[in-house]
């Protein structure tokens, strides 16, 4: 039994001049919820199609469940899951003819593997007749789920399963997660949402084909070491373009319904304080605050 | 003038009540928040609004004009992008400045003189003859959000504009918007990033085809004592449609 359940060592691809992935290197622990976080054309899903062997990589080694994604690709697509980002069932397909007909093109039933499927597919069952065209979104990518389960996989892949999914529903989604991640499942997730790292057990930044960073989301954020303060004023545009002109500034970027200011090494909350008041941008409230996901993604993302 | 004043707007498919006598108005200039979870109406909505699909029932105006006799009036006075469709992706960037500005019946010089300034602006030199296919996400929603523009419309529909788009430039994004606004531009906004429902002035939302609140930021926080949007959305948003 390998330790990892994914390894992942220098992987490279190109798209004719497009350096998809610039050799791409981390691991996947057996039973792990690990988030690869990164936004639209960071190189997610070509280092999805590599793990499930639907791609082959220019260059560097992988394995899934000890298995080679290159010359161990018909053993290895027996023991995963995959659930592309795009919504790839039969949509002419009942709901109930949709996770028959892939329970039994891996040589299953769906009785067989209820269990790990039931808390997701009792949610569908009213709807068990209706066509899978005909679903909503998040009845759609539960059935995804579903039928990505069907064959009790020992590794799930999921590529951005709740990008354009609003946030209750994103919420739940996780919640469905964690309870896979309980019945011994390892899970690779991939998200734009920065937020969401923070529900993984570790996560991997990706950013133009290249790691970033790979640690527990606390790690991650504690390689934030500059000065950050949580800056309120009633007008944040403007003091968004003030602040930009401070000399004690780095970066400064608008965080919800604050600003957040990366300040230089030493940089103290009475001195933005006090060059605020020379701008008459007043009141305002400056509080030295703990980097976030968000935060420190944006900081690596500038200084690579 | 109200860039949009609907009163009881109504669109039903058969049984189903999509959008459910819907009332509220937006300010010139304002940023408005149009949130809701996913099947709750908001497309229907804004179909109706850009003057693409016949309500069912009660009145709206947008920039003035009214959704049921003056549809034609609406498009001209309108600029619509969203993260699904906007440019041509096998037409370039320059190509697409004047596809789009010859629809909107640009003269020739005018789109010449617009396609230098945005070019300029986003910084796009190096790729102004390039597929616009070949571009990052994020340049090319800033580009497709320039090209919603184009014709100095007086009202722009931002459906999910920044999805999937990385932070840094999700950010640079959303203070175009604040520029825009700045000049007097109406903007409608949906989106699913909790933070950027801070970012505007008024946020409604819509449960189940109805408004079920309409406030600022701070008044929503206040009135359902939470501390960010995702609290009020995660109170608010979920309905039966979408269970």
């Amino acid at each position: 039994m390998p330790t990892n359940a994914i390894t992942i060592d220098s992987i490279s691809k190109s798209y004719g001049p497009v350096n998809a992935l610039a050799s791409v290197t981390f691991d996947v622990g057996q039973g792990e919820l690990f988030g690869l976080i990164g936004p639209d054309g960071a190189g997610k899903t070509t280092l999805f199609k590599i793990l499930v062997t639907l791609l082959l990589p220019d260059a560097g080694r992988a394995t899934v469940s000890g298995l080679d994604v290159v010359t161990g690709y018909k053993a290895l697509r027996q023991t995963i899951g995959y659930m592309p980002g795009r919504f790839s069932l039969y949509p002419d397909l009942t709901v109930g003819e949709n996770l028959q007909f892939f329970a039994t093109v891996f040589g299953t039933t769906i009785e067989a593997n209820y269990s790990l499927v039931r808390a997701i597919y009792e949610q569908l069952k009213p709807f068990s007749s209706r066509r899978a065209g005909a679903l909503s979104g998040g009845m759609k990518q539960k059935l995804a789920l579903c039928c990505a389960l069907i064959h009790k996989p020992d590794v799930l892949f999921l590529d951005e399963p709740t990008t354009g999914v609003d946030a209750v529903s994103r919420r739940e989604f996780w919640d469905m997660l964690k309870n896979l991640q309980a019945q011994h499942l390892t899970i690779l997730v991939s998200t734009p949402y920065m937020d969401e790292a923070s529900l993984c057990d570790r996560v991997a930044f990706i950013q133009a084909g290249q790691i970033l960073a790979v640690d527990t989301p606390v790690g991650i954020t504690s390689r934030f070491t500059k000065p950050l303060f949580a800056i309120q004023s009633d007008n944040p545009y403007e003091l968004i373009q003030t602040l930009r002109q401070g000399p004690f500034t780095d970066a400064c970027y608008a965080f919800g319904d604050s600003v957040h200011l990366t300040g230089k090494p030493g940089t103290e909350t009475g001195q933005i304080i006090h060059y605020l008041s020379t701008k008459n941008m007043e009141p305002v409230t400056v509080n030295r605050i703990n980097a976030g996901i968000e935060d420190t993604f944006m900081e690596l993302m500038r200084v690579n | 003038m109200d860039a949009i004043v609907t009163t009881k707007l109504t669109k039903r498919f058969g049984d189903f009540v999509a959008t459910d006598a819907v009332t509220f108005t937006v300010g010139e200039g304002e940023i408005f928040g149009f949130l809701g979870a996913n099947g709750a109406g908001k497309t229907t909505a804004i179909r109706m609004l850009c003057g693409l699909l016949k309500p069912s029932s009660g009145e709206a105006t947008v920039a003035g004009f009214n959704v049921y006799k003056q549809t034609e009036k609406i498009k001209q006075n309108i600029g619509y992008m969203s993260q699904r469709f906007s440019l041509y992706e096998d037409l370039t960037v320059r190509e697409n400045i004047r596809f789009y500005g010859g629809i909107y019946g640009l003269s020739l010089t005018n789109i010449r003189q617009k396609t230098d300034v945005i070019v300029a602006k986003l910084g796009l030199e190096a790729v102004a003859d390039s597929l616009v296919v070949s571009l990052p996400l994020g340049w090319k929603q800033k580009l497709a959000f320039s090209v919603a523009l184009l014709h100095d419309p007086k009202i722009v529909f931002l459906d999910e504009p920044t999805g999937g788009v990385d932070p840094i430039t999700r950010r640079q994004f959303w203070e175009m918007i604040y520029e825009a606004a700045h000049r007097g531009t109406t903007i409608f906004v949906t989106t699913h990033y909790m933070d950027e429902a801070e970012y505007c002035h008024r946020v409604s939302i819509m449960v189940d085809g109805q408004i079920k609140a309409l406030d600022t930021p701070a008044g929503l926080k206040k009135s359902y004592n939470t501390t960010s949007m995702d609290g009020v959305f995660q109170i608010l948003a979920r309905g039966t449609s979408t269970k």
